[in-house]
C-alpha cells in the first residue's frame, strides 16, 4: 500500500510537466491546427528563464575588505550581489534564495513574447502547408532554440536550487498516518505538483468562462464557421499560441529545481510528450491532462525494483510501449474526438 | 542501358563518373594551399558521403514516393550496425557477411515496426516510429548492454572468436578486408601540388552504393514504383480503384529499412564499432533533412542532399576563430573583429545551428530542395533565352 | 438477371435514422437512378453500399457476393467501381498514369510487388490507358498533372479511370453536379456511349433532365425510405414523389 502511494506520489512532478506540455501541444494543435516539434523548446527556454533570473540577481560588485586577507595574505575581495546593497543584506540573500519562484513573473513576458514572435514570424505561414512541413520546420527550429541556449549557457546541467524553505524532504507518511519513514517526499516536488494543478485549472477556467475561451473553443470545433460568423479567429489563435508557450516556460520554470537545466532537456520531453498527446487523444484537452499524470505515474511503478527486477528495463520504454498499444486499439487515443487529423 | 531509359542512363552514369572520379573532383585545392582545409577528397569523408547517400536513398523510397515521414529511421541503421560487428566478432573480418546480415536484420526490425506503425497515417505514424525508435535507443543503451555495450558502444576484442578468420594477428585484432582486400588500405597519387587518395573501402562503398542507386532507380520506374507515388497522391482513391494500400507502404517501408541496414553495414565495414547514438532521434531527423535538402521524390536530390550536409558538417566543424582572422587578414582589424564575431556561433560547435537554421530555410523557401532550385534556375535560364530569341522590334512580350 | 440486391438495410447516425429498412435491386445491364430530396439518405446508401460505411444491419448482395463488411479494395476486386461526388484522382500523377494505376490493379491484383518491371514497357496497360483517355477525348493532354485539369476534365478523367477496369457495375455519385448545362450534356452522351459496353450503372443524381435522359429505373428516397420505384414516366407523375421531392410543384 505505501509502496504503491510512494509511486503514485514520485510519478506526480513527471507526469506534471508531461501534462503541462501535453496540454500546450494540445491547445496549439486544436487551434492552430499545427503540429509544432519546437514546444519541447519551449519549455527547455522556460528553465532557463530560471536560470538567467538567478544569475541576474546574483550579478555582484567586488570590493576590497582591507581588514581581511584571503590565505595569501592578500587584502580579502568581497563580492556583493547588487540586490543585497540595494535592499539590504537580508532581504538581497532572500531574493536571491527565491530567484526560481521570482522567474515566474520574470518568464511570463518573455515566454508571451517568444510565442508571439514565433506565431507571427513563422508559424502563420505554416497553416495550410502538410503537417509534415510543420514538423519540419518546428523541428528545424527546435534545433536553432536548443543550439542558441547552448551558445549562451555551455552544454552541462546548471544546478538551479529552490528556495532554501523548500529544500529537503519531509515524512509524507507520517503525516498521513502511516509508520514514519516509509514515505518519503520532497518538498519540491509537491509544490510543483501544486504549481501544475493550479495552471492547470485556471486554462482550463480560463478556456471554460470567459467568452474568449468560449470562441476559442467553439474554433476548435469548427474553425470555419466560427470564422463566418465575422469573428477574427486568428487573432485569438495567436493569443492561444503565446498561452500555450507561456505554460510550456512555466512548466519548465518551475522543473529547474528537479532537473537542473540543460539544453537538450527540450528534445527529450518533447518526444514523451508528443506520446502524451497521442495516448489523451490528439485534439482533447482534458485528455491530454489525464494521460501526462497516467503515463508520469505508470513510468514511475515500472521504475520500482521489483518491477525492473522482473522486466528489465521496463521502465525505459513503458511510455512507448502502452502509446503503442493505445494507438493501435483506440486509435483516436483516450479521449480523442471524431475526425481530428484523419484523413 | 541496363534496363534503364536514355534520360535514367545519362543520369546514372553521370552519378558513377562523379563517384568514380570523386578522388579527384573533391580534392581540387593543392595540399600546401590555403585552399586545401576545403577538400574533401580524403577516405573518411568520401565513405561517409556514399554511406549516408545509401541512407537517403532509401529513406526517400519511403518518404518522397509514398509520404509517409518516418522519424525513426536511424533505428535500423543503429541494428544494421550492431549485426554487422556481431558478424565480424562471431565469424569472419570479411565484410561481406557483416554487410548481408545488417541488410537482413534491419530488413526483419522494419518488417515489425512497420507492421505496427503503418496501421496509422499521418502525424500519427511519425510518433509510432519516433517511439520505436526512442524505444530502441533506450534499451540499447541499458537492459541490452550485453548485446550492444551500452554507452561505450560495441568494438571488436581480442578474444573474439571469428570462427571462420582468426581472433588475432601478431595480438591485434584482424583489420576488416573484402576477400583480403584491405578497407584501409590506400593509393595516394601525388601530382603536382596535388595529392589524390584512393582507398579501396571507399571503392566498396562506391559498388553498392551505384547498386543501390540503380535499384532505386528501377523502383521509381516500375509500376511498384508509381503505386507508391499514388499511396502519397490520393489514397483513398487508391482503395476504391481495387488497390490495397498497406502492403505497398509496408514494402517500401523494409525496403528503405533495408537501406538504412545496408548503410549501417557500411558504417561498420569501415570502422568496426557501433553504438546506440546512432540511433537517436536526431540522427533519424538528419537523413530527413537529407532528402528533403536534396529533393524528396527526386532520383538524384536524396544523394545530393546527404553529400551537401556532410560536406558542410565536415567544413563549419573544422572552422575555427584563427581560420576566420587568417581569412580577413586583408580587413581591419576592427571590421574583422566584429565578422569573426558575428560567424562565430555558426562554426566549430555551432554546426548544428547552423544545420537546424538551414533546415527552417530549406522548408519555408525551397520545399523542394536543392533539385527544385536547379529547375527553376534552369526556367529562368529558358524563360531569358525565349525573350532574347523572340522577334526582335517586336512589342515585349507581356510579364508571365 | 439480378447483379445488385440489397435487403433490409438500416443505418443511424446517433439518433438520426438515415436508412430505415431499404430493400432495393439492380437489373443487369440496365442504368438505375436514385433521386430524392437533400437528405434523404442517398449518399449514405451509396456509401454502404461500397463498403465505406458499414450499415446497421442488413445484407448488400452482388451477384453471389456479399459486400457487407468487404473493404473497398475488395469491393472494387469483385467488379464494382465508384465516381465520386467530387472527383477523387491521382493529383500528382499524370493522366494517362491515373488510368494505368486502375488498369494495373485491374490485372494484376490488389497487391503485385514488381519493383523491377518498367512501367513504360508495358504495351497492353499502356495501349489500354491511351485508348481510354481517346474515349473521353483528353489523350492530348496524357503528360499533363490531373490536378491542372478544369473540374468538368476531371470528371471525365475519374469516370474514365473506372470504366479502363471494365466494371460490371458502376456507381456514379451526381456525375454533373456543379456542371455547365453544356458540360452536363456532354457528360450524359458520354454516359450514354459507355451504356454500349453492357456496363450496370447506378445513378444518384439531383439533375432531373440527366435522370430522365440516362435511367430506365427510377427509385426515389426520402427520409430514408424508399417511397416509390418503376419507369422514370411513371415516377415522373406520381404524387408521392411529388410531394416528398417538390412540395407539391409539377415537374
Amino acid at each position: 500500500m505505501d509502496a504503491i502511494l510512494l509511486q503514485i506520489l514520485n510519478g506526480l512532478d513527471k507526469g506534471s510537466a508531461y501534462a503541462l506540455i501535453a496540454l500546450g501541444l494540445t491547445l496549439i494543435f486544436g487551434t492552430l491546427g499545427v503540429v509544432n516539434f519546437a514546444h519541447g523548446a519551449l519549455f527547455m527556454i522556460g528553465a532557463f528563464c530560471a536560470v538567467m533570473l538567478s544569475r541576474l540577481l546574483s550579478l555582484s560588485y567586488t570590493t576590497i575588505d582591507p581588514d581581511r586577507t584571503d590565505f595569501l595574505g592578500n587584502p580579502l575581495k568581497v563580492e556583493t550581489p547588487y540586490v543585497e546593497a540595494w535592499f539590504g543584506p537580508e532581504t538581497g540573500a532572500a531574493i536571491i534564495d527565491w530567484s526560481v519562484p521570482l522567474a515566474i513573473l520574470f518568464s511570463i513576458p518573455i515566454m508571451a513574447v517568444i510565442g508571439l514572435v514565433m506565431e507571427r514570424g513563422l508559424i502563420k505561414y505554416f497553416y495550410k502547408r502538410p503537417h509534415a512541413d510543420q514538423i519540419l520546420v518546428t523541428f528545424g527550429l527546435a534545433i536553432v532554440l536548443q543550439e542558441i541556449i547552448k551558445y549562451f549557457f555551455g552544454a552541462n546541467p546548471i544546478p538551479t536550487p529552490a528556495p532554501d524553505v523548500f529544500a529537503g524532504s519531509f515524512d509524507f507518511g507520517a503525516m498521513i498516518g502511516m509508520d514514519p519513514n516509509v514515505i518519503i517526499y520532497p518538498y519540491w516536488r509537491i509544490v510543483y505538483f501544486l504549481f501544475a494543478a493550479v495552471i492547470i485549472g485556471g486554462v482550463f477556467a480560463f478556456l471554460q468562462y470567459t467568452t474568449f475561451g468560449m470562441v476559442v473553443r467553439a474554433g476548435m470545433a469548427d474553425r470555419q464557421t466560427v470564422g463566418l460568423l465575422g469573428i477574427n479567429i486568428d487573432k485569438r489563435f495567436t493569443v492561444m499560441f503565446a498561452l500555450a508557450a507561456v505554460v510550456a516556460g512555466l512548466a519548465g520554470v518551475m522543473y529547474a529545481p528537479i532537473n537542473s537545466p540543460n539544453y537538450h532537456m527540450g528534445m527529450d520531453f518533447l518526444v514523451l510528450s508528443f506520446v502524451v498527446v497521442v495516448v489523451g487523444g490528439m485534439g482533447s484537452l482534458p485528455g491530454a491532462v489525464l494521460a501526462g499524470f497516467v503515463l508520469g505515474i505508470l513510468e514511475s511503478f515500472a521504475s520500482m525494483a521489483q518491477v525492473v527486477s522482473l522486466l528489465p528495463g521496463i521502465n525505459q520504454i513503458i511510455i512507448y510501449l502502452v502509446a503503442i498499444v493505445i494507438l493501435l486499439t483506440r486509435p483516436r487515443g483516450l479521449m480523442g474526438r471524431k475526425g481530428v487529423m484523419e484523413s | 542501358m541496363l534496363g534503364l531509359n536514355k534520360k535514367d542512363s545519362s543520369l546514372f552514369l553521370l552519378v558513377l563518373l562523379l563517384v568514380i572520379f570523386a578522388p579527384f573532383l573533391l580534392n581540387p585545392f593543392p595540399e600546401n594551399s590555403e585552399l586545401a582545409q576545403f577538400n574533401a577528397g580524403y577516405p573518411d569523408l568520401m565513405q561517409r558521403f556514399l554511406i549516408f547517400g545509401i541512407f537517403a536513398i532509401g529513406f526517400n523510397i519511403l518518404f518522397g514516393l509514398t509520404g509517409y515521414l518516418s522519424f525513426g529511421h536511424a533505428a535500423f541503421l543503429g541494428v544494421g550496425s550492431y549485426a554487422g560487428v556481431w558478424m565480424m566478432k562471431l565469424l569472419t573480418m570479411n565484410v561481406l557477411p557483416a554487410i548481408i546480415i545488417s541488410v537482413i536484420f534491419a530488413g526483419l526490425f522494419s518488417l515489425l515496426v512497420g507492421y505496427i506503425s503503418l496501421r496509422r497515417s499521418g502525424i500519427y505514424f511519425s510518433i509510432l516510429t519516433l517511439a520505436f525508435a526512442q524505444m530502441s535507443f533506450s534499451l540499447a543503451y541499458s537492459v541490452l548492454t550485453p548485446i550492444t555495450a551500452g554507452e561505450t558502444g560495441l568494438q571488436l576484442a581480442l578474444d573474439d572468436p571469428r570462427i571462420l578468420g582468426v581472433s588475432q594477428v601478431d595480438g591485434t585484432i584482424p583489420l576488416a578486408h573484402f576477400f583480403g582486400l584491405n578497407m584501409r588500405e590506400s593509393y595516394e597519387l601525388a601530382m603536382g601540388g596535388w595529392l589524390f587518395t584512393f582507398n579501396a573501402g571507399y571503392y566498396l562503398c562506391a559498388v553498392i552504393m551505384m547498386i543501390a542507386f540503380y535499384v532505386a532507380i528501377r523502383i521509381f520506374r516500375s509500376p511498384f514504383g508509381m503505386m507508391l507515388r499514388a499511396v502519397k497522391s490520393n489514397q483513398q482513391r487508391m482503395n476504391f480503384t481495387g488497390l490495397n494500400s498497406r502492403p505497398y507502404t509496408l514494402a517500401a517501408f523494409v525496403i528503405s529499412g533495408m537501406y538504412a541496414g545496408l548503410a549501417g553495414g557500411l558504417m561498420v565495414a569501415m570502422d568496426p564499432l557501433a553504438g546506440a547514438e546512432r540511433m537517436q532521434w536526431t540522427a533519424s531527423g538528419e537523413v530527413v533533412l537529407m532528402t528533403i535538402l536534396g529533393g524528396a521524390g527526386t532520383l538524384i536530390g536524396p544523394v545530393l542532399g546527404a553529400g551537401f550536409i556532410k560536406y558542410l558538417e565536415n567544413i563549419f566543424s573544422k572552422i575555427n576563430d584563427n581560420i576566420l582572422y587568417e581569412w580577413f587578414s586583408a580587413l581591419p582589424t576592427a571590421v574583422a573583429d566584429v565578422l569573426v564575431f558575428v560567424i562565430h556561433p555558426f562554426i566549430g560547435k555551432g554546426w548544428h545551428l547552423t544545420l537546424g537554421i538551414m533546415f527552417m530555410l530549406i522548408v519555408i523557401f525551397l520545399p523542394g530542395g536543392i533539385m527544385e532550385g536547379f529547375q527553376r534556375i534552369g526556367k529562368m535560364f529558358s524563360r531569358k533565352k525565349k525573350t532574347a530569341t523572340g522577334p526582335s522590334g517586336a512589342a515585349p512580350a507581356p510579364a508571365e | 438477371m439480378e447483379i445488385l440486391r440489397v435487403e433490409g438495410v438500416n443505418k443511424s447516425f446517433g439518433g438520426l435514422k438515415a436508412l430505415n429498412n431499404v430493400n432495393f435491386s439492380v437489373q443487369e445491364g440496365t442504368v438505375h437512378a436514385i433521386i430524392g430530396p437533400n437528405g434523404a439518405g442517398k449518399s449514405t446508401f451509396l456509401n454502404c453500399m461500397i463498403g465505406r460505411l458499414a450499415p446497421d444491419t442488413g445484407t448488400v448482395m452482388f451477384g453471389d457476393i456479399s459486400l457487407t463488411g468487404m473493404k473497398p479494395h475488395e469491393i472494387n476486386q469483385v467488379g464494382v467501381s465508384r465516381v465520386f461526388q467530387t472527383p477523387e484522382i491521382f493529383g500528382d500523377l499524370t493522366l494517362l498514369e491515373n488510368i494505368m494505376i486502375p488498369a494495373f490493379a485491374k490485372r494484376d491484383g490488389d497487391f503485385a510487388l514488381h519493383p523491377f518491371r518498367r512501367v513504360d514497357h508495358d504495351a497492353e496497360i499502356h495501349d489500354k490507358a491511351l485508348h481510354m483517355l481517346e474515349d473521353v477525348n483528353l489523350a492530348e493532354k496524357k503528360d499533363m498533372v490531373a490536378s491542372s485539369l478544369s473540374r468538368g476534365d476531371k470528371r471525365r478523367l475519374e469516370l474514365a479511370m473506372c470504366l479502363s477496369q471494365d466494371p460490371k457495375l458502376l456507381l456514379l455519385d451526381e456525375p454533373t453536379a456543379g456542371m455547365s448545362r453544356a458540360d452536363t450534356n456532354n457528360t450524359i452522351d458520354l454516359l450514354q456511349r459507355i451504356g454500349d459496353r453492357g456496363i450496370t450503372k447506378v445513378v444518384i443524381e439531383h439533375d432531373m433532365h440527366v435522370v430522365f435522359s440516362l435511367a430506365e429505373k427510377v427509385t426515389v428516397l426520402a427520409q430514408g425510405t424508399i417511397i416509390a420505384e418503376g419507369k422514370p414516366e411513371d415516377i415522373k407523375g406520381d404524387p408521392r414523389v411529388q410531394e416528398a421531392y417538390l412540395g407539391g410543384a409539377h415537374l
